[in-house]
């Protein structure tokens, strides 16, 4: 049977914790919907912590091991808080056969940064993605969201200094 | 109760109000040209229009994929029959200018180019031409007919047989055939089925999928309710990639409208069937497109695979009858019931049917998305549509499958495409990436950049898929930096046979395509880098 509530109480006060629940109850807080509360928390806090992971298995009454085990099987979860400003780098096939692994490692080497990590000031996340499918404007990259087009390494960094600056 | 002809008045009022405007320009809102700035070109238009007072007689609205990415962004006037190219905000004053004189010259795209002409346009019909954000545009262009004929002329098992005399098979690679699959689901025992779609697109270099989803996403919900009719389902999940923001909302905003309207929900067109569609979001695992993968992953848990038999068809999401087809194959559905399954064989080859859409890119001079009958020749893919290699490169390969598939060298480039001819040559068809490779690309890196993938995308289930992608990817990287010998490359070449023979799933089993592939037809690559023993024992 589908149910309507949870008798677990949220972590704290914090509204986003609602936009969570609102998520569990359309699914009738069956563990099923799992992924897509992941989802919706990662949207809500940036990323999962144990205190979101422990709340959303409860809920759904999954074992908090299948939690875990499903947040840091899929690449999309990420447990970490991320940076102030995100790049990711396109790392298709058309960007690859236009460069787009340099682009990554002259990044990677100016900001001291490996993919999938964040700069040690927090002001940069370095990541990247299986292929954003922009392949006619290859290579690609994806900073704070925003696509852009062609890059060289020169003006990837030109792009990132820009936008670190820009605060 | 909406019926045939209150389908034919919606279509005949959205038509009406579309002919009413003098002027109807469409601007290209799909993902490759909303990334090149669409989006202000479109703001642009429509302040230019309203300036000039001209609401009334010029409509700017939101199309689907237009197909040339690389002269994105798009805009299309229609009333002119003209398409143009590469246009920025800055150019909407002008073409508003000459909407009633000759179109603008400098940005005019050549619509009469082979990239235009060789296309056969049936999954991409709407593409383009229609609003993906309002049904209203869809029902114009004659969509929900088809599920309409369906519900309330046709038998299920006609759906089916239909559907095997117009010979589609499933466009997500493997090319089994469509209607046996959709048989062996509606002859499954058990009350509760569903239906999957597979939207789940994880190649690196396709992106056929999304601008389908993002471009006619009521196609979708079209066939997927016709499916469920066929097979007796009521639910339907469709798996998209959380990747894919603008389709998972249009997908959304369409199953809405369709709710709306009683296209979907209970008792569709008054008849006793009912059916229902959730999205449902992947979180950035390749591995998710294989089918057990992916069921898994809707059941909220891993995406790992399991053994087959038995088959998702006959136990698939919670244990039950489970029909999974890839986007594409649902897009054809519509239009095959629509216009007949002896429209359907009538294109393509005599054993691959219909048209198959690509995602061209790399070393190519037109980069986009293309439709094409099955049996072209690749060299005709390349060179006409593709226009040739650009900045005076020379032509090395054309990578089809992703990192399933092989790279086909220019001695085959007289092949025709299909799933047989692909699959003789060491390449398979595949989703639809289709990338071009100039010499530039050394092709034991290529094989490498691959593996990489393969190996950081395996789910880890299996030792062969494991452990084998990330002994091959060592033996890769040693022969790239002079480091092996023959033996090594001996070794590497009995270790994709083992991958190939005893993985659990497609990735595995498929895992080593590229390099057979690449060491097929460029073996003097792999040749030329090895090393003799005794200098390595030197270094």
């Amino acid at each position: 049977m589908r149910a309507f509530k949870t008798d677990v109480d949220p972590p704290s006060e914090d509204k986003r914790w609602r936009i969570v629940n609102a998520t569990m109850r359309r699914h009738g807080y069956e563990s099923h919907a799992l992924i897509e509360t992941l989802h919706t928390v990662q949207e809500a806090f940036g990323f999962l912590d144990d205190t979101a992971l422990r709340y959303v298995a409860n809920s759904l009454r999954v074992p908090l091991s299948q939690a875990y085990g499903v947040a840091t099987f899929y690449h999309f979860f990420s447990l970490r808080p991320p940076g102030k400003h995100s790049c990711v780098i396109c790392m298709g096939t058309a960007c690859y056969i236009k460069g787009g692994v340099n682009l990554l490692d002259e990044i990677s080497e100016a900001y001291n940064v490996q993919a999938g990590e964040t700069t040690e000031d927090g002001e940069l996340s370095l990541m990247t993605a299986r292929c954003i499918g922009s392949c006619g404007l290859a290579p690609a990259a994806v900073l704070d969201n925003e696509i852009k087009a062609k890059l060289t390494p020169e003006t990837a960094l030109k792009e990132i200094r820009s936008l670190i600056d820009n605060d | 109760m909406i019926d045939y002809e209150e389908l034919d008045r919606m279509a005949a009022t959205e038509r009406g109000n579309q002919q009413s405007f003098r002027h109807r320009i469409g601007v290209c809102v799909a993902a490759g040209c909303l990334s090149s700035d669409a989006q202000r070109v479109k703001d642009e238009l429509e302040s230019e229009v309203k300036k000039r007072g001209m609401n009334h007689i010029c409509q700017v609205r939101g199309v689907g994929c237009l197909g040339l990415c690389s002269g994105g962004p798009l805009v299309s006037v229609d009333t002119q029959n003209t398409m143009y190219q590469n246009v920025t905000p800055s150019d909407a004053a002008e073409i508003i200018d000459h909407l009633d004189s000759q179109p603008v010259r400098h940005l005019k795209c050549p619509t009469d180019s082979a990239f235009f002409r060789r296309q056969v346009r049936v999954v991409l019909e709407n593409s383009g031409r229609i609003d993906p954000e309002r049904i209203e545009d869809y029902i114009s262009a004659g969509g929900y007919r088809a599920l309409m004929k369906v519900l309330t002329e046709l038998m299920p098992v006609g759906v089916i047989n239909e559907l095997n005399r117009s010979g589609l098979r499933g466009r997500g690679g493997a090319g089994y055939p469509t209607g046996l699959k959709w048989s062996t689901v509606a002859k499954a025992p058990g009350t509760q089925k569903y239906v999957v779609c597979n939207g789940d697109e994880g190649d690196p270099g396709a992106f056929m999928d999304r601008s389908i989803m993002e471009s006619d996403p009521h196609r979708i919900i079209e066939g997927m309710a016709i499916a469920g009719y066929a097979v007796g389902a009521n639910k339907g999940y469709v798996y998209v990639r959380a990747e894919y923001p603008l389709a998972i909302k249009r997908l959304q905003a369409a199953i809405k409208q369709a709710q709306k309207l009683g296209f979907l929900g209970e008792n569709i067109f008054g008849t006793p069937y009912s059916f229902n569609i959730e999205v449902r979001l992947g979180a950035g695992a390749f591995v998710c497109g294989e089918e057990t993968a992916l069921l898994a992953s809707i059941e909220g848990k891993r995406g790992q695979p399991r053994h087959r038999p038995p088959y998702p068809a006959v136990s698939g999401l919670w244990g039950c009858p489970t029909l999974i087809n890839n986007v594409e194959t649902i897009a054809n559905i519509p239009p095959i019931l629509r216009n007949g399954s002896e429209w359907f064989a009538s294109i393509g080859t005599g054993k691959s049917k219909g048209t198959k859409v690509f995602a061209l890119s790399g070393k190519v001079k037109n980069i986009g998305l293309i439709e094409v009958p099955m049996g072209i020749r690749l060299e005709d893919i390349v060179y006409d549509i593709g226009g040739g290699i650009p900045e005076g490169g020379r032509f090395k390969a054309v990578q089809t499958g992703g990192p399933s598939g092989g790279c086909i060298p220019e001695e085959h480039l007289d092949i025709s495409v299909d799933y047989e001819s692909l699959r003789e040559i060491g390449s398979i068809m595949g989703s639809g990436g289709m990338i071009v490779m100039d010499d530039t690309s050394d092709m034991v890196d290529v094989a490498r950049f691959f593996m990489e993938f393969s190996m950081s995308e395996s789910c880890g289930k299996c030792i062969p898929c494991r452990v084998g992608t990330v002994q091959m990817h060592d033996l890769l990287t040693r022969i790239i930096d002079g480091q092996a010998t023959e033996q090594d490359l001996k070794l590497l070449e009995d270790l994709c046979e083992m991958v190939s023979s005893t993985s659990l799933c497609g990735l595995g089993q498929s895992a080593p395509n590229p390099v057979l592939s690449t060491m097929r037809y460029f073996r003097e690559e792999y040749l030329e880098k090895l090393v003799d023993p005794l200098a390595v024992g030197l270094d």
